[in-house]
């Protein structure tokens, strides 16, 4: 398989108040064509910042300070504002953490969902008339790809007519409007109740086994990564600590963090089992010094892991950002 | 919207206009000064001659009686006689009204169409020069006095540059037919372009006068509101579908951001009523801000009445607009 995209020591800052917060330090990752990364960490990991920096969102007062994003063959990062918005919602698409508050309350769905193919879509008719046709039948496809019922009547409602289910589905529509090469999906079924959820993440599998897309999905569910992911990354406090093939991640964890993560979760086969969820907390990202960011909460912490620690080989395919790997196995 | 919200609205007028009159009419008969002595000046009349006035005017009766006349006659749309017109009340502020409602317009228009582009353009050039100039520019412009900025277009316009006139409504060259007394309206009807010109050219200062501060306070508001909007997830959404900037700012941003503008659009539209009494009296300009000025001078009690009841129903409906145009703006909230 090809690489699609390809970012390497990437790092986003945040001017804050308290002094710089590190968000994203270094963080290198790769998706293929077509493929399925899943990306998990606790909240503020930087799972959010790392993605709206490869989409060049990153607002005032955050920047992107250093590192590639090499995408199709070209550096994101080299390109005009006008070329990275040629590139957004047309070859990488992204949903939006929080289906409720993404799409315009002032605006009807089939407007949100038009403007993209109008912006992007170049084998639409250049007449008026053919050309709203068109957008009006593609917008009627697209909503009912999402299994959204009667899309013509519901192009003219405002999303707050919308579940808030169906809002994510619309929000996806929208994403998934111009056939993107990779969609960013964050969190896509947080807010959801579990039908909900599953039906939604069968939707994304299956338009991307559809389109050949590759799906880069959000997520703190290490269940929907088991089930749909190729791939898995694992980040903490602005860093990855572990990233390999999904069922030997997580299969054999090998990182202290990712045992903690997969320890904390309930499982069916240990119901009535009490949870242990990682003690202690995340650090602080302002001026953190250079050494492992999990060893306050580490249970295999020693004095020497108190030094920088680089990403290192864990098996075929496997990388993971701990000096103990080899104590661990 | 409903029957019944509205008919709300009307019930709620009653208490208002009642306080209204209240409050105005103990004001006045508080305020030292007599209209028959006014009325009289220097003429020497007899005490009789003057006790008869007094009869006329029904200023004999006792205060309480008076104000339960006047509402009594009030709600029978009879405002009385204007001591000075020899007329109806109602007839001269007709009369009036529209020179005063079309000078209100057109500072509203060039309210909304200076301070809506500045307050985006301050918004999306936040902490930049131009944005700390407009906020010193939106300071001065709700502090500085009417009067003061009125005189100072004056000075520098008509006295000094000599390019728009000092006063008045329309040269006494253009006579044109009056048929709603708009005259920007009727020039148009009669299809006189050069009177129709001229009538803007006598309109623009004491609109720019009367809307300064009501530009100030939109911009702020516009400013405040799209900085507001510009942070929501739909805009990071509007920009990762990869639209054209112009779209997110202004089908995005600005259709969600002018909702609170235009709200407090026709809000402040009230307080220009209060606006009208200065800048007509400084410019000269035949409405009801400067009879309402006059007659107060003057003691004319029954058109100062009427005129602050006519303020009071203006302000409530301008409310109810705001109301109404809050919703038509905003598709979650139903009528
Ligand atoms: N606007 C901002 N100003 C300052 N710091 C910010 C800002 N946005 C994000 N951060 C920092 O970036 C860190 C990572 O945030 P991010 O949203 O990427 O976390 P996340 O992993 O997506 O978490 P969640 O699971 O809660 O979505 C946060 O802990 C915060 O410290
Ligand atoms: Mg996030």
């Amino acid at each position: 398989m090809t690489v699609l995209l390809e970012v390497t020591n990437l790092r986003t800052e945040f001017n804050a108040r308290a002094g710089l917060v590190r968000a994203v330090d270094g963080v290198s990752l790769r998706v293929s064509r077509g493929e399925c990364l899943g990306v998990v960490g606790e909240s503020g990991s930087g799972k959010s910042v790392t993605f709206s920096s490869v989409m060049g969102l990153v607002r005032s007062p955050g920047r992107v300070t250093q590192g590639t994003i090499f995408f199709d063959g070209r550096n994101l990062r080299d390109l005009s504002s006008e070329e990275m918005r040629a590139i957004r919602g047309r070859d990488i698409a992204m949903t939006m953490q929080d289906a409720l508050t993404a799409l315009n309350p002032a605006l009807t769905v089939g407007e949100q969902l038009a403007e993209v193919l109008e912006a992007h879509d170049e084998t639409l008719p250049s007449s008026g008339s053919a050309r709203r046709a068109a957008i009006r039948d593609r917008s009627v496809e697209m909503l009912g790809l999402v299994g959204i019922p009667s899309p013509d009547t519901r192009l003219r409602q405002y999303p707050h007519e919308f579940s808030g289910g169906m809002r994510q589905r619309i929000m996806i529509a929208i994403a998934l409007a111009c056939r993107p090469k990779l969609l960013i999906a964050d969190e896509p079924t947080t807010a959801l109740d579990v039908t909900i959820q599953a039906q939604v993440l069968e939707l994304i599998t299956d338009i991307r086994e559809r389109l050949g897309m590759a799906v880069v999905l959000i997520t703190h569910d290490l269940g929907v990564v088991a089930e749909h992911c190729d791939r898995v990354m694992v980040m903490y406090a602005g860093q990855v600590v572990e990233e390999g093939p999904t069922d030997q991640v997580i299969g054999q964890p090998r990182h202290p963090y990712t045992r903690g993560l997969l320890a904390s979760i309930p499982r069916p086969a240990l119901r009535g089992q009490p949870l242990t969820p990682i003690s202690g907390q995340v650090p602080d990202l302002v001026g953190l010094p250079p050494q492992c960011r999990f060893h306050s909460r580490c249970p295999l912490a020693r004095p020497e892991c108190l030094v920088e620690v680089p990403m290192r080989d864990a098996g075929p395919g496997r990388r993971a950002r701990c000096l103990r790997l080899e104590d661990v196995e | 919207m409903s029957l019944g919200k509205l008919l709300e609205r009307i019930i709620q007028l009653v208490p208002v206009l009642l306080g209204v009159s209240l409050i105005v009419f103990v004001m006045l008969a508080l305020t030292p000064g007599d209209p028959v002595q006014i009325m009289v000046g220097e003429q020497a009349i007899t005490a009789e001659q003057e006790a008869e006035l007094r009869r006329d005017l029904g200023l004999d009766r006792p205060l309480v009686e008076r104000f339960f006349l006047f509402v009594a006659n009030a709600v029978q749309f009879d405002f009385g006689q204007s001591y000075y017109h020899g007329r109806p009340v109602a007839d001269v502020i007709a009369e009036r009204l529209p020179a005063t409602i079309e000078l209100s317009l057109v500072a509203l228009i060039v309210a909304l169409a200076t301070a809506i582009p500045l307050g985006v353009l301050a918004a999306i050039r936040k902490n930049s020069i131009f944005d700390r100039m407009a906020t010193v520019g939106s300071l001065l412009g709700v502090s500085l006095p009417g009067f003061w900025f009125g005189i100072l277009l004056i000075m520098l316009f008509a006295v000094h540059l000599q390019i728009l006139p000092v006063s008045g409504r329309i040269g006494y060259a253009s006579e044109v037919l009056t048929v709603t007394g708009f005259l920007l309206i009727d020039t148009l009807l009669a299809g006189d372009i050069a009177a129709f010109g001229e009538a803007l050219r006598y309109l623009l200062l004491p609109a720019i006068t009367l809307g300064l501060p009501m530009t100030a306070i939109l911009m702020r508001v516009t400013r405040t509101s799209m900085l507001e909007v510009m942070r929501q997830d739909y805009i990071t959404f509007a920009e990762a579908k990869g639209l054209p900037r112009r779209r997110v700012l202004y089908r995005h941003a600005l259709k969600n951001a002018l909702i609170p503008t235009v709200s407090v659009a026709a809000i402040e539209t009230g307080s220009l009523l209060g606006g009208n009494m200065i800048v007509e009296t400084v410019f000269g300009w035949p409405g009801l801000g400067r009879l309402v000025v006059e007659s107060i001078f003057l003691r004319n009690y029954p058109l100062v009445q009427a005129a602050v009841l006519l303020y009071a129903v203006t302000y409530v409906l301008l409310n109810f607009i705001a109301d109404i145009l809050y919703t038509v703006l905003n598709p979650r909230v139903k009528l």
